[in-house]
């Protein structure tokens, strides 16, 4: 079927097969590969994408569900200038990251937990992202890094 | 993963929801937030050859009272139903356990009504209504019916729904005042439940202790005749024949529902 997705600001609109899963289009037919695909069964969350500015695993919805909506991938995040945004920033700085699969989903799911709850505790952030699983950190830079990208002081 | 190959076919209305199931049959399956159908699709489990999208029925979404029930359209989402103050207030049990269920990206999508029709003794929700005496209303060519949740879950994946019907409205008693509590032991923070124990108002759902959702009928008998919480909450496993399976042994699952009723219990105690 014919899918129109805003990606990142710009329509994309293209004929794909009825079961296109989101992940893929956004990959292969719009070509922001920042979004990795990890466990493929909505567990990992590194496919995590905003759609209509709420975070999602894009391995478990059809492109065609997507048809007509917004999407943000990492890839859309920082300003066309270049300037990073502020999570992506704070987890440079904070070191949220070490080999780096998880983290564009790590860092949507903190935008979306940033925008329902903006000045979370370190416990809300680890249950705000529960749904992201990273092998290399521990997690405790990942939970920093949001802490300064909310703005608060990283309390250990 | 990719599911088989299906005819995606999108509705905005319940009529057309149900002009493409009469039309289709056994060989379509309703898509709400797919968050149990698109994983069992991925894995080749499902392979429906057409796929009715109801997402843009907006008349499935809302909360709101009805007398002296609380309605729920069946395509509210978990994060709908979390954050909503209607349920918040006359249905605080089903509003937290919302909030519970899988992550966040997860609530973004999955929803009341899929939850209830996808039939998982394993999922929250199923518990939740079964405990709160709620009844589902389906539509179907010939009208509505109403179905209680306690004739709602036939056994595994099963319901009553015939393949031309649509789960459209939840309808709960308002629970407004009562006590309740909810507790489920997971191995990893957004695994499904071992166990799940569901409780309001003296009522008691218990989740994964048997092929379908269940309640805890000696349980809550002896809560009504004056029992105290931990002597009603040792009764919690008895009739349940649990799954028995590598990470949890049925004797285990039984120790588990007998020892979270108790905790249920006890939160709804100092709620009431």
């Amino acid at each position: 079927m014919k899918v129109s997705i805003e990606v990142n600001g710009r329509p994309v609109a293209e004929e794909v097969p009825d079961r296109t899963l989101l992940v893929h289009f956004l990959r292969d037919t719009a070509g922001f590969t920042g979004t990795n695909i990890g466990c493929d069964t909505t567990s990992c969350g590194a496919c995590t994408v905003l759609l209509d500015g709420e975070s999602v695993k894009s391995c478990t919805v059809l492109a065609a569900q997507a048809d007509g909506h917004a999407v943000t991938t990492v890839e859309g995040l920082s300003d066309p200038d270049g300037e990073l945004h502020p999570v992506q920033r704070a987890f440079r700085e904070q070191h949220g990251l070490q080999c780096g699969f998880c983290t564009p989903g790590m860092i949507m799911a903190s935008v979306s937990l940033l925008a329902d709850n903006p000045k979370p505790t370190r416990d809300e952030i680890r249950a705000g992202l529960e749904g992201n699983l990273c092998r290399c950190t521990g997690y405790h830079n990942i939970v920093s890094s949001v802490m300064d990208a909310s703005g608060q002081e990283v309390d250990w | 993963m990719i599911p088989a190959e299906f005819r995606y076919e999108r509705v905005s209305t319940v009529d057309e929801a149900l002009a493409r199931l009469a039309e289709h049959g056994d060989d379509a399956k309703v898509l709400a937030g797919g968050h149990s159908l698109l994983p069992l699709m991925k894995l080749r489990l499902a392979a429906p050859e057409y796929l009715v999208d109801i997402g843009p029925v907006d008349e499935l979404r809302y909360v709101r009272l009805d007398g002296d029930e609380v309605v729920i359209g069946a395509l509210s989402r978990y994060s709908d139903l979390e954050q909503d103050p209607v349920l918040r207030k006359h249905a605080p049990l089903l509003a937290h356990v919302s909030g519970e269920v899988g992550d966040r990206q997860v609530r973004h999508r999955g929803t009341l009504g899929g939850s209830l029709v996808h039939a998982d003794s394993a999922a929250d929700l199923p518990a939740v209504v079964l405990a709160s005496d709620g009844v589902l209303v389906a539509r179907g060519p010939s009208g509505e019916r109403r179905i209680r949740a306690s004739e709602f879950f036939l056994g595994p994946f099963t319901t009553p729904l015939e393949p031309d019907e649509l789960l459209t409205e939840v309808r709960l008693p308002r629970q407004t005042g009562l006590g309740w509590g909810f507790e489920k032991f997971t191995r990893r923070a957004i695994d499904w439940a071992m166990v799940g124990v569901a409780v309001v108002g003296g009522k008691v759902g218990l989740v994964n202790m048997g092929g379908v959702p269940l309640r805890a009928p000696a349980t809550e008998a002896a809560l009504a005749s004056g029992a105290s919480i931990v002597d009603a909450a040792a009764l919690a496993a008895d009739g349940t024949n649990p799954p028995d399976e590598p990470h949890a042994t049925a004797e285990y699952r039984r120790h588990l529902a007998r020892v979270l009723t108790r905790r249920a219990l006890t939160q709804a105690a100092a709620r009431s």
